[in-house]
């Protein structure tokens, strides 16, 4: 078995990154497979513990004060408090100082890209001046081609949902011209690179436009490797702060964090075959451990052998947990996934209703190991983590990257701990 | 009544019937618009005029539909870096819809008498000209290094005079097989059949050689089936007639040996990405599913079937530097990270990732005299990682990545497959 490691992590996305970090920190050695490129480019890079409780009451000042009231299959009362801080301090170290909001337990509020306050327990710094709970008044900057912030709108949606402080939003033409569905990262390529004087022509566009200001905000596209020159070059010459509105994919944010997640696997050794799928495994004759799981390259099946196994693929968006007319799976190793048999129970009318689908996922054990319907573990060394383990509605809970981490960490750990015995 | 009044006596139907042409519409329909593949498109970053992989393909394939509309000509400017296909979520074949595209494109739409077919039709046909160009390689390496020479194919063909032609060996690899009298290890079960393709043939048998050598260590029996060009500046050019009938040939030759128990093993990253990828999605050719299933690119093969890794832990060799660069194509087939996941565990060597940009010179893409400045700004990126990596060296699994290298920085640049062979034979 050519291709084997102590612990072998399933899934690259921020789940996946932070289970195989925290293997790697046991000392276990760690690979990890992932089919695309990891799912953090299409987050907006504000990492969330606990914004609303599942009754929808809300936005919770101090997530870590909610824990007590949340159900007992909740991720979050599976894993405790303790794992919780502990993968925020993971996620802290990882992203250095380009994320703020580790100062405190309470939640801070920040804008979105469609007008509206998300609670969240870490923001970029790029992001920082935008803070809701901030007093100073704000102007909010879109440009014409990039559809993705309509400046005027979200500013009016922010001024409905009660900040305070007063906000405007004008839509301006980019100084560079760029094809008409330009994308954010050729945006942030100009500033970068301060195309033709971009940064100082963009400034000088909107300087007419601040009339009292005390901030700008732009879509999050304001550079890439020399965001930080950027911001402070734009914030210079308006005389006023500049923060960066998180955005929808593709996400510079998102793009940002996951270049500091890999970075970090690649520090801490971990190997990493990305561009496959894994699609099978095999079993001991007993049946209850894996021994490997093969990986579809295009038609040949390669085995990749490990001790401890983690599953950490995503949801229903990640294709972790896949549905069909009849039922609702998790494709690689089958565990049991708890649904309606009537499909028409999986959602609810109301588009903004309590799903059931958005709760689907595996049932984990105390350890994280996916149980069966009669509660027994479905393999001795598969554990889980992230979007794949069922039990909470993490969109409307603002709590999918805080459940990853801590997942993530103890699945990781875990492996790790019992593949290096 | 709708469906949703009453669920329980809708059931889905057959709305499509079913088509013996190649029909993309499930893969573009899985298209959602997130915009993931205009963001890792390399063309697209640098050149504001072209119209991302996303319109090349589902979009584009979409407005086809509707009958008389005709492919977009900035399809001629898509590298078939394959890069898209890999940034997609949701699995697009975007890559085959561009070959199609293009393909569609060149047929029907190009002037055949033009400079720009002519040229084309050259470079995707490297094979026939090298074979020709080696047969002499001294006078054609004085030729092909001719300033005036350069001009004329500049001013003439629109192939660009920057570069310098690559030289071609003294002997070819084919040449040395021949010579040495074949395989020299004779094995029952381990067994590959080596796809050279044209450079390791032509330009650097030295390759051919390691991978040869490194597999006889390991016990391997190799054969060296007669081939045509693996395809890639076929498929790149829209000269998909020329590829099939290589294709085709190298189907009949290879796969009569699958049987016998031998597997596919390539040394260049497109080739093993034409022969595994691209035939099966564009050709319907006897046997060539089993060509797919059975090919390799040399090292992933060694690493799936021997202990490579222990074999590399306990050598050692002289000290060197290296500034590893991941061709676009062997990162389609999850094989960017191989190279330099092997060798940091090699006693002596040095090895650091320049980045995961794209080296931009895409095959025959960067000759074209219209397409270097393009492909230079690509090229940007990987060359100031080169000049800031330790490595003094380049390595990379792909011939015209290492050109792009070469030029851009000076270095000399080595195949994995030659360290390997200084390590453990």
């Amino acid at each position: 078995m050519p291709i084997s490691e102590d612990v072998l992590v399933v899934g690259g996305g921020l789940a996946g990154a932070t289970t195989a970090l925290a293997a790697a920190e046991t000392g276990a050695s760690v690979r990890l497979v992932t089919y695309k490129k990891s799912t953090m480019r299409f987050a907006s890079g504000l990492i969330d513990i606990l914004g609303y409780t599942p009754d929808g009451e809300g936005p919770i000042s101090n997530p870590y004060d909610a824990l007590a009231s949340l159900p007992e299959a909740h991720p979050y009362s599976v894993v405790g408090e303790e794992a919780i801080r502990e993968a925020f301090g993971l996620f802290d170290e990882v992203a250095g100082d380009s994320y703020l909001g580790g100062h405190t337990d309470a939640n801070a509020l920040l804008p979105t890209h469609g007008g509206t306050v998300k609670p969240t327990a870490r923001y970029p710094k790029s992001a920082a001046n935008g803070l809701a709970s901030d007093g100073r008044d704000a102007l909010l900057v879109g440009f014409e081609s990039l559809t993705d912030l309509d400046a005027p709108l979200a500013a009016d949606h922010m001024a409905a949902a009660g900040v305070p402080f007063s906000v405007r939003g004008v839509t301006l033409e980019f100084p560079v011209e760029l094809r008409a569905d330009a994308k954010v990262t050729r945006f942030a390529k100009a500033l970068d690179a301060d195309e033709n004087r971009a940064r100082r022509r963009l400034a000088d566009a909107v300087e007419p436009h601040l009339d009292g200001a005390e901030r700008v905000g732009f879509p999050a596209l304001l550079g890439d490797e020399h965001g930080e020159e950027v911001r402070a070059d734009l914030s210079a010459t308006l005389g006023v702060d500049v923060f960066e509105v998180p955005m929808g994919p593709p996400s510079l944010a998102g793009l940002r964090l996951e270049d500091r997640f890999f970075a970090a696997l690649d520090e801490a050794g971990v190997r990493i075959s990305s561009g496959n799928p894994v699609v099978d495994f095999e079993t001991d004759e007993t049946g209850d451990r894996i021994e490997a799981v093969f990986v579809d390259r295009k038609g040949q099946r390669v085995p990749y052998h490990a001790g401890q196994f983690v599953l950490a693929t995503g949801g229903l968006v990640g294709k972790g947990i896949d549905s069909s007319r009849e039922r609702v799976e998790e494709p690689i190793f089958d565990c049991h996934v708890p649904h309606p048999g009537d499909r028409y129970e999986w959602s609810d009318a109301d588009a903004f209703g309590d799903h059931a689908f958005a709760r689907f996922g595996v049932v984990p054990d105390e350890e994280l190991r996916p149980t069966g319907s009669d509660d027994d573990v479905e393999f001795e060394n598969l554990r889980a983590a992230g979007g794949v383990v069922g039990g909470a509605d993490f969109a409307a809970e603002k709590s999918g990257s805080g459940i990853s981490l801590a997942t993530g960490l103890v699945a990781g750990r875990n492996a790790g701990t019992e593949a290096s015995q | 009544m709708s469906d949703a009044e009453n669920p329980s006596e809708f059931e889905p139907v057959q709305v499509f019937p079913e088509t013996e042409e190649m029909d993309l519409r499930p893969g573009a329909d899985n298209c959602y618009k997130c915009t993931t593949c205009d963001t890792a498109c390399p063309v697209a970053e640098v050149d504001d005029g072209f119209p991302g992989p996303k319109f090349q393909g589902p979009e584009q394939w979409r407005l086809k539909r509707k009958e008389d509309e005709a492919v977009d000509d900035s399809i001629m400017s898509c590298s078939n870096c394959m890069r898209c296909d890999d940034a997609c979520p949701s699995s697009v074949p975007l890559s085959q819809m561009h070959n199609t595209a293009r393909g569609e494109y060149v047929d029907e739409q190009m002037d055949k008498l033009s400079r720009e077919y002519l040229r084309n039709r050259i470079l995707a046909n490297y094979n026939t000209l090298a074979m020709l160009g080696s047969k002499v390689p001294r006078l054609t390496n004085a030729v092909m290094g001719n300033s005036l020479v350069q001009t004329v194919n500049e001013k003439l063909l629109g192939i660009t005079g920057e570069r310098e032609f690559p030289e071609f060996a003294e002997q070819t690899f084919r040449e040395w097989w021949e010579e040495r009298g074949g395989p020299q290890v004779r094995s029952e079960e381990k067994r590959v059949a080596y796809f050279h393709g044209c450079y390791s043939n032509y330009n650097t048998p030295e390759v051919g050689k390691a991978m040869v050598r490194v597999f006889e260590s390991f016990g391997y029996e190799v054969v060296v089936p007669k081939q045509r060009c693996s395809g890639t500046p076929m498929f790149a050019n829209g000269m998909l007639d020329d590829a099939k009938r290589a294709a085709g040939i190298n189907a009949e030759n290879f796969k009569g040996l699958i049987p016998e128990g031998y597997d596919i093993v390539a040394s260049c990253t497109s080739c093993s990405m034409s022969l595994r990828q691209e035939y099966p999605e564009l050709f319907d050719i006897d046997g060539i599913e089993d060509v797919s299933n059975h090919t390799y690119e040399a090292v992933e093969y060694l690493r799936i079937h021997e202990d490579l890794r222990g074999a590399v832990a306990d050598a050692t060799v002289s000290d060197q530097s290296f500034a590893y660069h991941a061709p676009c194509h062997a990162r389609n087939q999850g094989l960017d990270r191989q190279a330099v996941e092997l060798f940091r565990e090699l006693d002596g060597v040095t090895i650091e990732d320049v980045g995961d940009s794209c080296s931009g010179i895409s095959g025959t893409y960067g000759w074209k005299e219209e397409k270097y400045e393009t492909s230079m700004a690509i090229g940007e990126e990987m060359f100031d990682h080169m000049h800031h990596a330790e490595g003094d060296v380049g390595m990379t699994e792909c011939p015209t990545c290492s050109m792009q290298m070469n030029h851009g920085t000076g270095y000399e640049i080595k195949h994995p497959l030659q360290l390997l062979e200084e390590a453990i034979v």
